[in-house]
C-alpha cells in the first residue's frame, strides 16, 4: 500500500508488521510519535502486544530485557537524553545476547536543550554490542524496522538491533511510503536461552575473569557473523520487496575520484551535491555509511575521501573520520558539521569537495566557511 | 495450617554468610512460591550467594538485572509470560537499597502501572552487599561505614510509599516468623497486580551480632515493637498475632539494641525518640485496622 508518512510513522507501521509481544516505552522528543501511534495500533487492536508505558527509558530498556529473556518479541523507541538514561540497560541487553529492536531517533545532547539531529547520541553507544544502522529515507526506516528484527532475532547474531533516524529532518518529515504486509518476511523468534522454570538457570550470575572474557568474546564473533547475516537479510528483502540495500549504500562511485562519507539524511543530501559537481566536471561519488556496528568496509583506494560528522567525540575528533582513518588507512578531510539540527545543504557539501584539504579538520560555520 | 513443602530451591553450598537472614526468608519465599517461579534479582547479597557462574545454587530460575532496574525488569518479565499464557510466578527480590534508594523510582512505577508480579524487599536497614554502607533503611541511631557515629535520620517508611500505590496485597514479615512469611507469599501471589513484602532481615556481621541470634534478633525486633507484622489486603490492615502482643506488652527495646553493635553507644534521647517513632507507627495501624481512619 502505497501511503505518504513521517519516518516515525514509518517506523511504528514496520513494529505492527512485526508484532512485537511487548513494547516498553517513554515518550521523547522526537520520537514520541512512534510510541504513540504503536499506543494507537495496540489500543485499536490492530496490534496485540503488551504495551508498557514505563516510567522512564532506563525501565523502558529493563521491560523488554525482562521480556525478551522470556523469548518474547520486543521493541522500544527512544531519543538522545533517553538513549542514555537507559544507556546502562543498553549495555546489559547485549551481554544478555537479548535480540530487542529499537529506533533511535537522533537528537543532540544537552544542555543547552536541543532536540534537532545530531548523531553523537547513537555514537556514543558504539561500544555497548549493539548493531546500529542509520537510515537515510522514511521507505528505509520503514524497511530497516523489519529487517532488524530478523537480523536480531538470528541465531548467529542474538544481539540487539538499533535503528537509527535524524531528529525531524526524517522523523518528521513526510515521504512516499509503500507499507507492505510483511509480518511472514520476519522468522518466529526461537531463542536459545530463553527462561524455563523446566530447566531453571542463572541468568548473570557472577562470572570469573575467564568465563567473562569468553562471553566477551562470543559477542565480538557474533558481531563478525552479523556482516553475513545482514548481506543475506537485505539480499533476501530484496527479492521479496524489490529495494535493495547493502552496508553501505554507495552513489556514482564507480569512477569516482574522490568520495563523500556521512550517515543518515546528510549522506542523502551528499548525493544532491555529488550531481551537482559532476555537473562541473568533478567525479565525486557518495558512500552513505548504513551499518555502523558492524563497521562496514569502504572501497576508498586512490581517491580522495570527505567525511562528514554530524556528531564530535571531544579531544579526538570525527566518529566516522576517525573511523575510516583508522579502518582504511585513508587521511580524510574531515568535517564537522549538522550538531544540533546545524543547516548543510548540498551545496555547502559541494564546497566542501570543492576546498577539501586531505588530513584537516574543518568545523563548518566555526572556523571559516567554505 | 498449612504445612510448609519439605523441598528446598536453595541448594546447599551458597555464598551466604553465616546466619544469613537473607537465605533464610528466601528459603521460605521460595518454598511457599513453588517451582513454577522466576526470580528477579538487582545488586544486592542474593546476586553474590548464588554462586559462580556457570553454577548456581538457586533451583528456580534467576534473572539478575542491573541494581535500579528489578521492578521494570520484572514488569516486562511478567507481561510477555501473561501474554504467552504462562502462570508463572514472577517475584523481584531486592535489598534495601536496591528497592527504598536507587530501584525506587521503577518499584514506584510499576505498581502504579499495576504490574502482575511480586516484589519483595529483604531489608537487613544497608547496602550489605558492599559492606554495609547506610541506606535509606537504615534505622536511626545504627553505625554503618558511612555513618560512623550512627545514622541522623530515621529509617525511610517504605511501607506508607508502597500503600499511596494501593496495591491489593502488601505486608512486612520476618524470616523469625516462617509460617506467617510463608503464609503471605501464598496469599501474595494469589493475588494479580502488584504485591509487595517487606522482609526485615537480620544481618549478623551488618547488625554486629552473633551468627546464632539471627532468628532470636528478627524475635527481639517484633516483641520489642520495632518491627511490625501486619498486611494490608485490598485497603483492609491487620495486625498479626505476635505484634499484637507486643502492643499489648512489648519487651524492652533495650533487649534489641544492646543485642547489636551497630547500635553501641547510642544516646537515650535517640532510642526514646526510636521507641516514639515505633509507638506512633503502631497506633496508626491500629487505628486503620479498626477502620478509624
Amino acid at each position: 500500500m502505497l501511503t505518504v508518512a513521517t519516518g516515525n510513522k514509518a517506523v511504528a507501521a514496520a513494529v505492527k508488521e512485526a508484532a512485537p509481544a511487548v513494547v516498553a516505552a517513554y515518550p521523547i522528543t522526537p520520537q514520541t510519535e512512534i510510541v504513540e501511534q504503536i499506543a494507537e495500533y495496540v489500543s485499536s487492536g490492530e496490534l496485540k502486544s503488551q504495551y508498557i508505558p514505563v516510567e522512564s527509558e532506563h525501565s523502558a530498556m529493563a521491560a523488554c530485557i525482562g521480556a525478551s529473556v522470556t523469548g518474547a518479541r520486543t521493541f522500544t523507541a527512544t531519543s538522545s537524553h533517553g538513549l542514555h538514561y537507559m544507556h546502562e540497560m543498553v549495555n546489559w541487553a547485549a551481554g544478555a545476547r537479548l535480540p530487542i529492536v529499537m529506533a533511535n531517533v537522533n537528537r543532540a545532547l544537552g544542555p543547552g536543550w536541543n532536540i534537532w539531529a545530531e548523531h553523537t547520541d547513537a555514537f556514543q553507544e558504539r561500544d555497548s554490542g549493539w548493531l546500529q544502522v542509520y537510515v537515510g529515507s522514511v521507505q528505509e526506516a520503514f524497511d530497516a524496522v523489519l529487517m532488524a528484527f530478523c537480523i536480531a532475532e538470528d541465531e548467529r547474531v542474538l544481539l540487539p538491533v538499533m535503528v537509527n533516524l535524524d531528529g525531524f529532518l526524517l522523523s518528521h518529515t513526510m515521504q512516499p511510503l509503500e507499507i507492505e504486509k510483511a509480518g511472514d518476511f520476519i522468522p518466529p523468534l526461537h531463542l536459545p536461552h530463553a527462561i524455563d522454570p523446566q530447566n531453571p538457570c542463572g541468568y548473570g550470575t557472577l562470572t570469573g575473569p575467564d568465563e567473562y572474557f569468553r562471553l566477551r568474546w562470543d559477542i565480538e564473533r557474533s558481531m563478525r557473523d552479523a556482516v553475513d547475516v545482514i548481506r543475506g537479510t537485505q539480499e533476501r528483502f530484496a527479492r521479496r520487496f524489490g529495494r535493495k540495500y547493502g552496508m553501505v549504500d554507495e552513489y556514482r562511485c564507480d569512477d569516482a575520484e574522490v568520495v563523500i562519507v556521512a550517515a543518515g539524511t546528510l549522506g542523502r543530501e551528499a548525493e544532491v551535491a555529488v550531481d551537482l559537481l559532476r555537473d562541473e566536471g568533478t567525479r565525486a561519488g557518495s558512500m552513505r555509511i548504513r551499518w555502523f556496528r558492524p563497521f562496514p568496509r569502504l572501497d576508498l583506494s586512490g581517491r580522495d575521501v570527505v567525511v562528514i560528522d554530524r556528531d564530535y567525540s571531544f579531544g579526538f575528533g570525527g566518529v566516522l573520520a576517525k573511523s575510516i582513518a583508522a579502518t582504511e588507512g585513508a587521511r580524510p578531510f574531515s568535517v564537522i558539521a549538522g550538531l544540533g539540527g546545524q543547516e548543510v545543504t548540498y551545496e555547502d557539501i559541494a564546497g566542501f569537495v570543492r576546498n577539501r584539504q586531505p588530513g584537516r579538520e574543518l568545523w563548518f560555520g566555526v572556523n571559516g566557511d567554505v | 495450617m498449612t504445612e510448609i513443602p519439605r523441598e528446598e530451591y536453595i541448594l546447599k553450598c551458597t555464598s551466604a554468610c553465616a546466619g544469613c537472614g537473607d537465605s533464610l526468608s528466601l528459603r521460605y519465599v521460595l518454598k511457599a512460591a513453588g517451582p513454577d517461579t522466576v526470580l528477579v534479582v538487582p545488586a544486592c547479597c542474593t546476586s553474590v550467594i548464588q554462586g559462580i557462574y556457570p553454577n548456581t545454587a538457586f533451583n528456580v530460575p534467576v534473572y539478575n538485572v542491573a541494581f535500579a532496574a528489578a521492578a521494570a525488569c520484572a514488569s516486562g518479565m511478567s507481561a510477555a509470560l501473561r501474554a504467552a499464557g504462562k502462570k508463572t510466578n514472577v517475584i523481584a527480590y531486592a535489598g534495601d537499597g536496591g528497592t527504598v534508594d536507587i530501584g525506587i523510582q521503577a518499584l514506584s512505577g510499576a505498581f502504579e502501572r499495576g504490574a502482575d508480579f511480586l516484589y519483595i524487599c529483604y531489608d537487613n536497614e544497608a547496602y550489605g552487599n558492599t559492606g554495609m554502607q547506610r541506606s535509606g533503611a537504615t534505622p536511626l541511631g545504627a553505625r554503618t561505614t558511612t555513618t560512623p557515629a550512627g545514622k541522623m535520620q530515621p529509617k525511610k517508611d517504605l511501607d506508607a510509599i508502597v500503600a499511596a500505590h494501593r496495591p491489593p496485597y502488601m505486608a512486612t514479615a520476618c524470616p523469625a516468623y516462617p509460617k506467617d512469611l510463608f503464609q503471605k507469599v501464598k496469599k501474595a501471589l494469589s493475588y494479580r497486580g502488584p504485591t509487595f513484602i517487606h522482609i526485615l532481615s537480620p544481618c549478623p556481621p551488618g547488625w554486629r551480632f552473633s551468627t546464632e541470634k539471627t532468628v532470636e534478633m528478627g524475635k527481639l525486633a517484633v516483641r520489642t515493637g520495632m518491627w511490625i507484622l501486619y498486611e494490608r489486603e485490598q485497603g483492609k490492615v491487620t495486625i498479626n498475632g505476635p505484634s499484637k502482643a507486643a502492643m499489648v506488652k512489648p519487651l524492652p527495646v533495650g533487649e534489641y539494641i544492646r543485642a547489636q553493635g551497630r547500635f553501641k553507644g547510642i544516646s537515650a534521647e535517640t532510642v526514646a525518640r526510636m521507641v516514639d517513632d515505633a509507638a506512633a507507627l503502631a497506633r496508626r495501624l491500629q487505628k486503620e485496622e479498626e477502620g478509624i481512619c
